[in-house]
């Protein structure tokens, strides 16, 4: 372990009881106060973004026969699919781990006192809530129904709030581009002494990597809906043949910033994988430079990838041939870091908790979701996959069964660090496996259903596909059901849960050898490392 | 005014060089995503010309060569002077080079003031003969398919530069006025050196613009 204050002095003050009154946080500058922050709004907009799915889900249960059955119109279900992949993508996936929990402990990690920009990193927060309103008030002043992607020649065409919510995403990008140039520059600048590179633990290898992405694809993005919304403004024509321009463009830029983003969003949940499977089976975790190299090798490639999401928009057939190969490249990394987790956890003395727990389901979805990936990303399955719901569960068994599930596994590994209590055990135990059921019942359906030509997107459908809609739409519940858990006890946690001790996993890195909740300036004296951030014993167990 | 106000290390850097450097690096990646944000226009500026070849080609012969010319000479002067400040700024030692950092940046505001006027009198021009971008394009002189995209292009590519150059001049005021104050000397001049920084990539991107619009 690194040399750091001893421990065994009385609790002094710890960061949240700092400074007190709503001022003292909203003007904060320190970096786990505004994690603190983040975390909250990014777990009020996955609420949000839960609700609108669990009501596309439930307009979907049964195909509507009769005018008048049904639950929404057509064009209010538009709406929700709309808004909830917005919401999901911009205000939620994005920021959740970097803004949240990369804000909460890459300081700690590296014996920092703070972010190398503090004033930059409130003011990404505040950009971030100026965003969320902008695209909370195109919601209510009509609703967007282009789909997350605001593909032209529709979106500059269709009437509604287009522009507001189009820069409502622009300025959540100024927030992303922040976050990811502080990060940059902290890990290079601030580390303390002897935390070498390779000695950085994994999760700040995975947010590196993530901040290069972010740093170098969100501006393609701000420009290309900056383009967008002149052309709704003026019709400058880019987009639209008729004027003499190309809509596949629009693809094409959106597809170079979105690509790249689908990385932003699953390498720091990879990242949180390499801390919770060697912490919680308190064994050193296997292959830790492959893991580490394998995170810069999937911000590379994702650049050189976003063709495959046009493979049937009119893109030559030899370009797509080269996007589809360079496409299974990705599969490299991403099995690397997937067969060095299982080597780690081979051996080890596995806690079966509830960190470990969510660890497990990423395993598992991300793996079924990285395979389903092959099929997509080859060309003569995609034609016939393409656009299916087969692309949806694709996706989700990704986005949520990868990110989502390891954003949890962080909430309940982190939690007695950023709170300075503990959980209930059993019902986090409850909570993780439900989830897990729930999650497998609404999507796995939807990889039927979509091999045999269900469509996505569609708002009514064939009767045939009416059993698959309907599993589907009941495994929404059983996932809101284990949020409702979760809830519960984590409020009890924070109201009357057990006082956490600093390290209650027995781990080894720098943010567990402070206090839990840390006290304001993170460290009494700058650490000096001088071990690697997973050296157990190695015969596994205390 | 001859006279220095000595820089304080913020709480959570060791020392002034870790500070420094840290700014250093940051303003290099924020200069990152500025290029990266113009990349997009430069694809879509290739994209269009390349599906419009003809168009192009009499579009841009209506742009005044003589106005860019000058303009180009003015932004390579005004960063010529804003490097002669941070020079400047370097060799400071008491306070005695504070007059010259301010003279020099003056001059580089001015000469940034007067690239904004000259393109003031450039896109006045086209807004009365008619050559914009889209539906309001109402110009007759021209012959090719869709001209309006030309000038689509030019105004979003001109535009986004020129509003780079007045935040460019909000920030060089600031510096400015700093400096008066005697806050950079030897040991302290990171921000006239990043601004300077940001100049010059102002400065290199409209020596991009430049013949790709006017002189291709």
């Amino acid at each position: 372990m690194a040399t750091t204050e001893t421990l065994d002095h009385a609790q002094e003050v710890s960061y949240l009881g700092a400074k007190k009154g709503i001022m003292s946080w909203l003007v904060t500058i320190d970096h786990k106060r505004i994690g603190v922050m983040y975390l909250a709004s990014v777990l009020a907009t996955f609420a949000l973004g839960g609700i609108l799915a669990l009501l596309v889900r439930a307009e979907l249960w049964a195909p509507n026969l009769v005018a008048g059955d049904e639950l929404f119109s057509a064009d209010i279900y538009n709406r929700l699919f709309t808004l909830h992949g917005l919401v999901m993508v911009f205000l939620f996936i994005i920021p959740s781990v970097p803004a949240a929990f990369g804000n909460f402990v890459l300081p700690l990690m590296i014996g920092a006192k703070d972010v190398a920009f503090p004033r930059l990193n409130l003011a990404s927060y505040y950009v971030y809530v100026i965003g969320t309103v902008m695209a909370l008030y195109a919601t209510i002043a009509g609703g967007v129904d282009t789909g997350w992607t605001f593909y032209t020649p529709y979106s500059a065409s269709v009437s509604g709030p287009v522009v507001m919510m189009v820069m409502a995403a622009f300025v959540l990008g100024f927030s992303s581009i922040f976050t990811g140039l502080n990060f940059i520059v902290t890990i290079h600048k601030m580390r303390a002494p002897g935390m070498t590179w390779q000695r950085l633990p994994l999760f700040l290898w995975a947010i590196y990597a993530t901040s290069i992405i972010q740093v170098m694809a969100t501006p393609v993005l701000g420009i290309t809906l900056c383009l967008l919304a002149m052309e709704r403004a003026m019709g400058i024509g880019i987009f639209d043949p008729a004027l003499g321009g190309d809509p596949v463009l629009f693809q094409h830029f959106f597809w170079f910033y979105s690509h790249p983003a689908v990385y932003i969003m699953i390498l720091p949940g990879m990242g949180i994988m390499s801390e919770l499977v060697t912490v919680h089976a308190r064994k050193t975790i296997f292959g830790y430079r492959a893991i580490a190299l394998s995170s810069i090798a999937i911000a590379v490639i994702s650049f050189l990838v976003w063709g495959h999401h046009m493979f049937v928009s009119g893109q030559s057939v030899y370009a797509g041939m080269i996007f589809s190969f360079l496409t299974f490249l990705v599969a490299i990394p991403s099995a690397i870091k997937v067969l060095n987790w299982v080597a780690t956890l081979y051996g080890g003395s596995i806690q079966l908790n509830a960190p470990m727990l969510w660890a497990m389901s990423f395993l598992i979805l991300f793996t079924i979701g990285g395979l389903t990936g092959i099929f997509l990303g080859t060309l003569a399955t995609d034609v016939h996959l393409h656009d299916t719901y087969f692309v949806v569960a694709h996706f989700h068994y990704v986005m949520v069964g990868g990110t989502v599930v390891a954003f949890f596994g962080a909430l309940h590994h982190w939690w007695p660090k950023m709170f300075g209590r503990m959980y209930n055990e059993f019902w986090a135990n409850v909570s993780a496996v439900l989830f897990f059921i729930g999650f497998n019942v609404t999507f796995f359906p939807q990889f039927i259903m979509g091999s045999q030509g269900m469509p996505r997107r569609y708002y009514n459908y064939l009767e045939e596909f009416e059993i698959f809609h309907k599993i589907s739409t009941s495994g929404t519940w059983l996932i809101g059901l284990s949020f409702i858990i979760m809830v519960v006890y984590l409020v009890r946690s924070l109201t009357s849960g057990e006082k956490a001790s600093a390290n209650p996993w027995g781990a080894k890195s720098l943010e567990w050898a402070t206090q839990s909740p840390p006290i304001e300036h993170n460290f009494h004296e700058i650490p000096t490392v001088t071990e690697g951030p997973y050296d157990f014993p190695k015969a596994g167990g205390k | 005014m001859s006279s220095i106000v000595k820089h304080h290390v913020a709480h959570h850097f060791y020392d002034g060089h870790q500070e420094s450097s840290s700014a250093k690096l940051g303003m290099w990646l924020f200069l990152v995503t500025e290029v990266l944000l113009f990349s997009g226009l430069f694809v879509a500026y290739t994209i269009t010309k390349t599906l419009n070849p003809e168009m192009w080609a009499e579009a841009s012969k209506t742009l005044d060569v003589t106005l860019g010319t000058v303009n180009t000479l003015v932004l390579i002067t005004s960063s010529f002077t804003v490097a002669l400040a941070v020079r400047a700024a370097q060799t400071n030692k008491n306070g005695e080079k504070n007059k010259q950092i301010v003279g020099l940046l003056v001059f580089t505001i001015l000469c940034a003031a007067a690239f904004m006027v000259v393109k003031y009198f450039e896109y006045s021009h086209k807004i009365e003969v008619g050559t914009v971008p889209g539906s309001a394009y109402s110009y007759t002189g021209l012959e090719g398919a869709n001209p309006h995209l030309f000038y689509g292009i030019y105004f979003m590519m001109t535009g986004l530069h020129g509003i780079h150059v007045l935040l460019g001049m909000g920030v060089l005021t600031w510096i400015t006025i700093r400096a008066a104050k005697g806050h950079f000397y030897e040991d302290y001049y990171t921000p006239v050196e990043l601004g300077g920084l940001y100049w010059h990539l102002v400065d290199l991107i409209w020596i991009y613009l430049f013949p790709l619009l006017y002189l291709v």
